[in-house]
């Protein structure tokens, strides 16, 4: 029973990273559509990697969700920073 | 199994379809809602929220299982709690900097005139915020009665809401 549920979930948000995946590569999105959901599409693997975790009863992919967490957080602070100004690192402290 | 262990996998179980269930709704959103703006307000709350519900499904069910107080399911918890809004917030900040523009159906955009060029003048800038709020007030009063010319080419307040300067003149 529990299985079924685990994997109902794991297929729902499999259709939620469909949903993502249309709207970064749909013609109209500007590149802050993109970053924003790459954002959320990593959101959304770490549910997966939760509940397969939950699924496999181990606790061998919690240091992959932390590593996931953080590349996310890293990237999307480093491509926002690219399409505002086109660098990342700014060592000019006159330039807001 | 005890009737605690399925009180436990039960609240598991809901646990985790609650998030998936949110997920889903954050996903409509994406699919759904006009411009960047609209989506970030999909993206980072609701999804933040579905995330936090199966990570929290995850801690109870190693918690009771296995006797495990997870550090690092704590620590992600914390994080994802910690980082999602600043991350929306920092590319939704690039996104109206770098000019990409709202959608027909916004009325008025309410920070276009703080991210001005670093030359231009305070007092030009403030001028011209009360004069696009006026135009946009009045544009919005007009489009509560009729509701179909507010996006008129003609008008100002659209010119200058997309053309990606907004400190153009």
């Amino acid at each position: 029973m529990m299985d079924i549920v685990l994997l109902a979930c794991m297929f729902g948000l499999s259709a939620s990273i469909a949903a993502a995946l249309y709207r970064i590569f749909h013609r109209e999105s500007t590149v802050a559509d993109r970053v924003l959901l790459l954002d959320s599409l990593s959101f959304i693997l770490i549910g997966i990697v939760a509940i397969l975790s939950i699924w496999l009863d181990t606790t061998a992919f919690f240091e992959s969700i932390v590593l996931i967490g953080i590349l996310a957080f890293a990237s999307t602070i480093a491509l926002s920073r690219f399409i505002e100004r086109g660098v990342v690192i700014v060592r000019d402290r006159d330039r807001r | 199994m005890s009737g605690i262990g399925i009180a436990v996998d039960a609240a598991v179980a809901m646990l985790v379809v609650l998030g998936t269930v949110i997920m889903l709704i954050s996903s409509l959103g994406v699919l759904r809602l006009p411009d960047v703006y609209t989506r970030a307000h999909a993206t980072t709350k609701s999804a933040t929220l579905g995330l936090l519900c199966i990570l929290a499904g995850t801690f109870i069910h190693f918690l009771y299982h296995h006797h495990l107080v997870s550090i690092r399911l704590i620590l992600v918890i914390f994080f994802v709690f910690m980082t999602a809004p600043v991350a929306g917030h920092m590319i939704i900040r690039a996104a109206h900097r770098s000019g990409v523009p709202l959608a027909d159906i916004s009325v008025r955009d309410a920070i276009r005139e703080d991210f001005g060029a670093p030359g231009e003048s305070a007092e030009k800038g403030a001028a011209e915020h009360a004069e696009n709020g006026a135009e946009n007030m009045a544009e919005a009063g007009g489009a509560v009665h009729d509701g179909t010319d507010r996006a008129a080419p003609e008008s100002p307040a659209a010119d200058r809401r997309g053309n990606g300067d907004p400190a153009g003149e």
